[in-house]
């Protein structure tokens, strides 16, 4: 029976990872990169402090460079990332990047992860083809040809994807457009001929984007697994990332909900403070349960991935289905506790709303999860 | 193997020999619960004999020291015990305010003879208590209690009104919360005394609710005697033993977010109403209604299971009772209108003994008290406000 508290290193590196956000990337950085339209959309010196604390790697194995903290670790670290919005390639490169290798690549591809843990090699994911996520609905095509295969699709909201070194995409190889087998991973070079990767902006300042593939020419070294049966691990892989975004769901959302209790604590109205009218009081007691629940859920889906449990899938899920329903109630109101304050530019929380709704939908929302926890659960 | 092991082994093979079958099945109705006391009725010798055998080896209070007739066993061992009790779906042997809410504060408040004279007659079961804290003036606001307890030198004459107070026409002996200075700030002259329901001046009058039972009373004292060395804990230091016992009292009420051994989940007692299609419930708002609920019972389930582990290693914040408390009879309420809703209107057959539902409407409405026993979820909401989120 293992206790649902983090061990004494697993703390550690929580509060190691506190203190880089809060210093080094606070919400004001990611205002910055919004506003100057950054190129790169990250700030490589924060990066680098990053990786030289180790962060990049904390999901590899050491004999690849990594630290291999696991997935508890890994939560932590992005907990704490969703508290002051940082942006970094840290999900897309050192979650989902390092994974998809660690579940489904041979020798040779596993030597990327090395690039990954020293933050030189930058990976994304390209799944998604619609605007709502169906991981399993690929119409992105890759026939045989030669040695090798020919790529064609379009592939949208890509995290990360116009900065990554190598891209990873699903294409089908057999089957129909609904089909769960008949999906194989490539790992494709952005700058191969045919490849396009058009950054688009959202609500969040952060970076996404599409990515097209016309008569894309690759080698079979580039099928990442079996082909044909990609989806086993790449339903694992999505059941890690959706686990990581819940963490950095409650990390956002923590940190939203104490600048709005702060704010109640401050913000003075018909001669007292607006925290001592019980109206509120409740809708913030009622947001702390929330929270608090939610933060279980979060560490139990950790600990079942790490322990390889047969209810991590479902564990996961239930945590992003949670986590984007508390999110979405702790963002709406913390906008609405700070009154005409909440919808100005100039105060941050209004950020935390618009980082959220992206990460809801990342890897599907409360619907697509609690859709599938009724799945597992038989009904 | 382990220490734990062997424990689960040799738990596994006693409750198996000692188990008696016709306990081995969830409560078809609340009548099935075994109370105990002086006038029980026991419904078998089934019922009677699983009682015997569990209080034999202190198992109606597994976490209480043996010295008054408790099981003894570390956190780990109960839960293993739990978990063979549900393997088997063998029934809880004893429902007890004893075990739940008086005996816990005795423990840790009580002196040495008060130990000694009421626990292990709650272990066995022999004793049943209620618990005398409202009054029709003193509810949520429970510190503004106005039963008064006049010092006679050796004991006390109490007299005044209780409400609300569950099972007080079956009960043997009553814990209530008397004013015994009335000159101080209000929650400092409070005391928690003990008496037995046979005492002159004690009575009670059912109080029927919206499900039709009538499963509390209103109790009047009327010139009570209550022995001084009744009074748990200090006198005028009762206010602190009563909060205690309310955070025990919490968490028994807020565990009905979780669903009981052996009995059915509520996606199975969904199915039951509904039906599969192509393996999906085959009402689909339902279904989301009920899956909504699966995974906030989940968070539920486990943050309770956190508090426990926290509080173990000494982390985490106190006064979660409130919350679990809050969360778990929401969340009762919800399974129950969900309930409700899946068997239709096949699902509120009032009487008879043959409804797809069973007693679902009585259950149903029992359910909403939830909310309000034990303190309601308005002041649960005030108490995380004030005490954790430090809004005033
Ligand atoms: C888009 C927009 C357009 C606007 N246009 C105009 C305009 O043209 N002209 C103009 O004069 N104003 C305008 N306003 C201002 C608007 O009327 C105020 O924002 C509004 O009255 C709330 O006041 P506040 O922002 O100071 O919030 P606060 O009063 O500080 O409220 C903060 C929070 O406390 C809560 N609260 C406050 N008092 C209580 C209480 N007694 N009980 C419970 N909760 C309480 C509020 O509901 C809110 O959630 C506009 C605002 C917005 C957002
Ligand atoms: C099934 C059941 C069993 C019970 N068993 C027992 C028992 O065995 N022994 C016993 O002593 N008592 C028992 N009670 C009584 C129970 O403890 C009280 O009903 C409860 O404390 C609420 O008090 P009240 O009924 O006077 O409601 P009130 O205090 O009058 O509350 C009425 C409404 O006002 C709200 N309210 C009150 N104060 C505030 C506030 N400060 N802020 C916001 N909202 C507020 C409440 O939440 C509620 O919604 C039982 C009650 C029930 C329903």
């Amino acid at each position: 029976m293992q206790k649902l508290v983090l061990t004494e290193e697993q703390q550690m590196l929580k509060d190691a990872a506190r203190g880089l956000f809060s210093e080094q990337a606070p919400v004001s950085q990611l205002r910055k990169l919004r506003d100057e339209k950054d190129a790169l959309g990250y700030v490589p010196e924060f990066w680098n402090q990053a990786v030289e604390l180790g962060l990049a790697g904390t999901l590899i194995p050491e004999s690849h460079g990594g630290s291999e903290f696991g997935h508890v670790g890994m939560g932590q670290v992005m907990e704490e990332g969703g508290r002051t919005l940082a942006a970094s390639p840290l999900f897309a490169s050192g979650v989902l990047g390092a994974c998809a290798l660690m579940l489904a690549g041979n020798d040779s591809q596993k030597d990327i992860l090395k690039g990954i843990a020293d933050g030189s090699h930058l990976v994304a994911l390209a799944i998604d083809e619609a605007g709502r996520h169906q991981p399993f609905r690929v119409a992105t095509k890759a026939e045989v040809q030669g040695e090798g295969f020919v790529l064609n699709g379009r592939k949208t909201f890509v995290v990360d994807g116009h900065i990554a070194n190598t891209l990873i995409v699903s294409a089908r190889t057999s089957g129909g457009e609904r089909d769960e087998s008949g999906i194989t991973l490539f790992l494709v070079d952005p700058k191969a001929e045919g490849v396009s990767v058009e950054r688009t902006t959202f609500p969040d300042g952060r970076n996404y984007a599409k990515v097209t593939l016309e008569n894309v020419a690759v080698s079979a070294d580039a099928v990442l697994g079996n082909k044909d049966q990609a989806a086993s691990p790449l339903q694992k892989l999505l059941d890690i990332g959706s686990a990581h975004l819940a963490a950095e769901l409650l990390g956002l959302s923590s940190e939203a909900f104490d600048r709005a209790v702060a704010y109640m604590k401050e913000r003075k109205q018909f001669g007292v403070y607006i925290s001592s009218f019980q109206a509120l009081q409740h809708r913030a007691a009622h947001m702390w349960s929330e929270l608090e629940q939610l933060k279980s859920m979060v560490l139990k889906a950790f600990m079942a991935l790490d322990a390889n449990d047969d209810q991590a899938s479902m564990l996961a899920s239930a945590a992003k289905a949670k986590a984007s329903q508390v999110a979405e109630l702790v963002t709406n109101e913390g906008v609405q506790l700070h009154g005409g304050m909440g919808m100005t530019d100039e105060f941050d929380i209004g950020l935390f709303m618009k980082r959220a709704r992206p990460v809801q939908l990342m890897l599907g929302d409360f619907r697509y999860h609690a859709d599938r926890v009724a799945s597992f659960k038989g009904f | 193997m382990t220490d734990l092991e062997t424990f689960r082994q040799e738990t596994r093979a006693w409750l198996e020999e000692n188990c008696p079958q016709s306990m081995r099945s969830p409560f078809k109705s609340d009548k099935d619960a075994c109370w105990g006391g002086r006038n029980f009725q026991f419904q078998s010798d089934d019922q009677r004999l699983w009682l015997e055998r569990m209080a034999e080896k202190g198992w109606t209070a597994p976490d209480w020291p043996t010295e008054y007739g408790g099981g003894g066993l570390s956190r780990d061992e109960h839960k293993v015990l739990l978990e063979e009790m549900s393997r088997i779906q063998a029934r809880p042997p004893l429902n007890s305010f004893g075990i739940w809410m008086i005996g816990p504060a005795i423990l840790k408040f009580g002196s040495e003879a008060l130990k000694q004279q009421h626990l292990p007659p709650i272990v066995r079961g022999e004793i049943r208590w209620c618990q005398g804290y409202s009054e029709p003036g003193a509810g949520s606001d429970l510190a503004g209690l106005q039963t008064k307890a006049e010092d006679k030198g050796d004991h006390f004459i109490v007299n005044g009104q209780k409400i609300w107070t569950s099972y007080a026409d079956k009960a043997d002996w009553m814990f209530a919360l008397v004013r015994t200075n009335p000159d101080v700030k209000k929650q400092e002259g409070i005391s928690l005394v003990l008496f037995d329901m046979e005492t002159p001046g004690v009575s009670t009058r059912p109080i029927k609710l919206i499900s039709g039972e009538s499963p509390f009373c209103e109790t009047f004292l009327d010139n009570v005697r209550v022995e001084k060395d009744q009074v748990v804990g200090d006198v005028d230091k009762g206010w602190t033993i009563a909060k205690y016992l309310l955070t025990h009292e919490r968490s028994m009420i807020g565990n009905m977010g979780s669903t009981a051994a052996g009995q059915k989940t509520l996606a199975e007692l969904a199915v039951d109403g509904v039906g599969l299609e192509d393996g999906k419930l085959a009402d689909p708002m339902l279904r989301t209604e009920v899956a909504s609920w699966v995974i906030d019972s989940i968070g539920y389930e486990l943050t309770a299971e956190r508090a426990r582990d926290e509080a173990k290693s000494g982390q985490g914040v106190g006064n979660v009772s409130a919350m679990l408390k809050y969360a778990g009879t929401e969340l009762n309420k919800r399974r129950y209108e969900l309930l409700v809703a899946a068997y239709g209107s096949e699902g509120l057959l009032w009487e008879g003994d043959d409804r797809p539902a069973g007693a679902l409407p009585q259950q149903w409405l029992r359910t909403k008290g939830n909310s309000i026993e034990g303190g309601t979820t308005e002041v649960q909401l005030n108490i995380i406000a004030k005490n954790i989120l430090g809004l005033g």
